[in-house]
């Protein structure tokens, strides 16, 4: 199990001073002009070095994400953006980590800003969050009195503003760059990509949109190093991670834990366990809604880092664990995401506009098992018609809950199918 | 749900910002570069909601695409497209509960039965009583300290059905409970006790973060 001593978020469960007071006792803003001394390439080499991959879902490589940013500064400025916009059902790391450790945020949005040559920020937070973008806004404000932000931020010599902007309720502003259409006033609909945001990205300047666990783990990264960072975790999967462990567990909890931990101790260490015991165990959607479940077998010797869940078939995400106990009914689990995703599809793409209603209406004939067994075939061609085939994810994140419950539990698909058929039978002798 | 069914049938004649939003406005649009201002339309839009009843009537849109230079249907189609913005009232306590899949399997049913139990009404729909309308939401983000139900600004959280019941009590009497965990707790720590940051919890609980 990690140590207390090795972990980033010591304030995660709020037991202290959220403040700036309370921030610089565990550590926050201690040096920020030093480390800002390093210089922009340092900076980024250094965050490369520590293996650290996005916090949001994908995984990609942070440092070299920063390193995209062109390395001079010409007509147009160059903006750092924070993806606050948390709702990938399951998760729900960011929200503690803006209400209880809101600094580490902020003074990491001021050394990724420098290292990306950026002398702005904006925080985009999912509007649902109104008492933590409240929370934000007086850390905001709290740093620009102690002269942490704004002209020669923290000492620094590099002038830095944060800008907090909050969302209305749009699950695909989450994509970045629906997020960046989003803030600049429009409704929350994906761009074509390329071009990239870091050659054209908020007000068509140079951007980076990063996570918000991402920016914030990057001071401590630079304080401590990236030996150490690296040196936890597994290769290519390295450093800690916040957990967001629930459903049906005992004690349903957010925790920072090490990369690759197995996912069996995890759940027993820290949320007291599968209801009912392991052997109780359905399904784990390992990393929020949009990862495929696995059943239990696979469970058994997983370990919760990007690549291992990804030879598995499905993926680490966000990290955020939902737990399906025997008692689960499964099906109607998933078509539950299909509704979800159907909500939340922006209406740009066919095949997602359409694809994701369509996948919804099926699944809910599955539900009550009022299908023929070789439409589960269908429901599988339709997803893979409407996965990579739509300008964002949110097509193959409708597509994989759905085929990894197919993949998994057609037994308990077809198992209804034929129940349903005899029920018929027998009301239709009757 | 068509454009014409968000809308309310019902507008009022005119809208005003107040003299202290007009400030807030110029505050907002400033965050922004220049030239940008349409950047500010959702920070209006949520002005205008939280001026005017919870609701926004097509007088503030016009308003609103005046003060940013934008084209009324920019500003409306932004209204729409966001969930959060009310186009037509809604009661005092406006109740989103939260039904996706981790809320789900931590019994948002019965919250959801809970509130139906007692003011008979669905998605959509507001009390006979015009008090309390719900809507039920997709995923509010805080899985853990499932299920959620929103009312208004605040995040409910943990509940199950005695705990709703005991909630609408307190709304019903105008005194709301405290905001956040129905079983106290301060974050996403383990309800039997947090199990890591052991060593470094202080000696008295700190100041509760609600």
């Amino acid at each position: 199990m990690l140590k207390d001593a090795d972990r980033i978020f010591t304030n995660i469960y709020g037991w202290g001073d959220a403040g700036l007071t309370g921030a610089r006792k565990r550590g926050d803003w201690s040096n920020t002009a030093k480390l800002i001394k390093l210089g922009h390439d340092e900076i980024v080499e250094r965050i490369k070095a520590s293996g650290l991959r996005g916090r949001g879902g994908a995984g990609f490589p942070t440092g070299l994400k920063w390193s995209f940013m062109p390395k001079e500064v010409k007509d147009r400025p160059h903006y750092l953006v924070v993806n606050a916009d948390e709702s990938e059902p399951g998760t729900c790391k960011d929200r503690d980590i803006i209400r209880h450790e809101p600094h580490k945020l902020l003074e990491g949005c001021v050394v990724a800003g420098f290292a990306m040559r950026a002398h702005a920020a904006y925080i985009y937070i999912r509007g649902e969050f109104v008492n933590e973008a409240r929370r934000l806004q007086a850390a905001i404000d709290e740093a620009y009195d102690a002269g942490l932000l704004g002209k020669n931020a923290a000492k620094s010599g590099w002038d830095f503003d944060i800008y907090l902007h909050r969302g209305a309720g749009a699950y695909i502003c989450g994509e970045e760059t629906a997020l960046l259409e989003s803030l600049e006033g429009k409704k929350g609909q994906p761009r074509l990509k390329p071009p990239f945001p870091a050659g054209v990205g908020l007000y068509g300047c140079p951007t980076t949109v990063n996570n918000v666990e991402s920016i914030a783990v990057a001071p401590t990264i630079l304080r401590r190093g990236a030996d150490w960072f690296a040196g936890l975790g597994k290769e290519n999967n390295t450093g800690t991670k916040l957990f967001c462990i629930s459903g049906h567990v005992n004690n349903p909890c957010n925790v920072e834990e090490e990369m690759g931990i197995p996912l069996r101790e995890l759940l027993e260490k820290h949320a007291g366990g599968v209801r009912g015991g392991w052997d109780n165990l359905l399904a784990v959607i390992p990393g929020g809604s949009s990862t495929p479940l696995m059943p239990r077998d696979v469970c058994n010797d997983m370990t919760m880092d990007f690549d291992a869940l990804r030879a598995a078939g499905t993926g680490l995400g966000t990290a955020g664990v939902i737990v399906m106990d025997r008692n689960t009914d499964i099906v109607k689990a998933i078509a539950r995401l299909s509704y979800f995703y159907k909500h939340e599809s922006c209406g740009q793409c066919t095949p997602c506009r359409e694809g994701t209603g369509w996948m919804w209406r099926m699944m809910e004939r599955l539900v009550r098992g009022e299908a023929e067994s070789h439409e589960i075939d269908t429901l599988e061609q339709v997803t893979r018609q409407i996965e990579g085939h739509t300008i964002c994810a949110l097509g193959d994140a409708a597509a994989w809950p759905i085929q990894g419950l197919i993949k998994h539990f057609r037994p308990e698909i077809e198992r209804r199918i034929a129940a349903r058929h005899s029920a018929d039978a027998v009301n239709a002798a009757e | 749900m068509s454009i014409e069914a968000r809308i309310a049938d019902e507008q009022p004649e005119t809208f005003k910002f107040s003299a202290e939003n007009e400030k807030e406005i110029k505050r907002i649009v400033a965050k922004y570069p220049k030239g940008r201002q349409a950047s500010a339309v959702m920070p209006l839009l949520d002005l205008a909601q939280r001026q005017h009843d919870n609701w926004i009537p097509m007088k503030a849109i016009e308003l609103i695409a005046r003060k940013l230079d934008m084209a009324e249907i920019r500003v409306l189609e932004v209204a729409t497209f966001y969930t959060m913005f009310n186009l037509k009232p809604v009661g005092k306590y406006f109740l989103q509960a939260c039904t996706t899949t981790p809320c789900w399997l931590r019994g948002s049913d019965e919250m959801m039965r809970c509130i139906k139990d007692r003011y008979a009404i669905a998605s959509g729909e507001t009390s006979e009583c015009g008090r309390f309308s719900l809507l039920e939401v997709e995923c509010l983000g805080a899985c853990v300290n499932a299920p959620i139900l929103q009312v208004n600004d605040d995040f409910y959280e943990d509940l199950d059905y005695a705990s709703t019941a005991a909630l609408l009590d307190s709304l019903e009497a105008d005194a709301p409970l405290p905001v956040g965990s129905v079983m106290g707790r301060s974050g996403s720590e383990a309800t039997s006790g947090a199990t890591s940051l052991a060593t470094l919890k202080p000696k008295q609980s700190g100041v509760a973060n609600a």
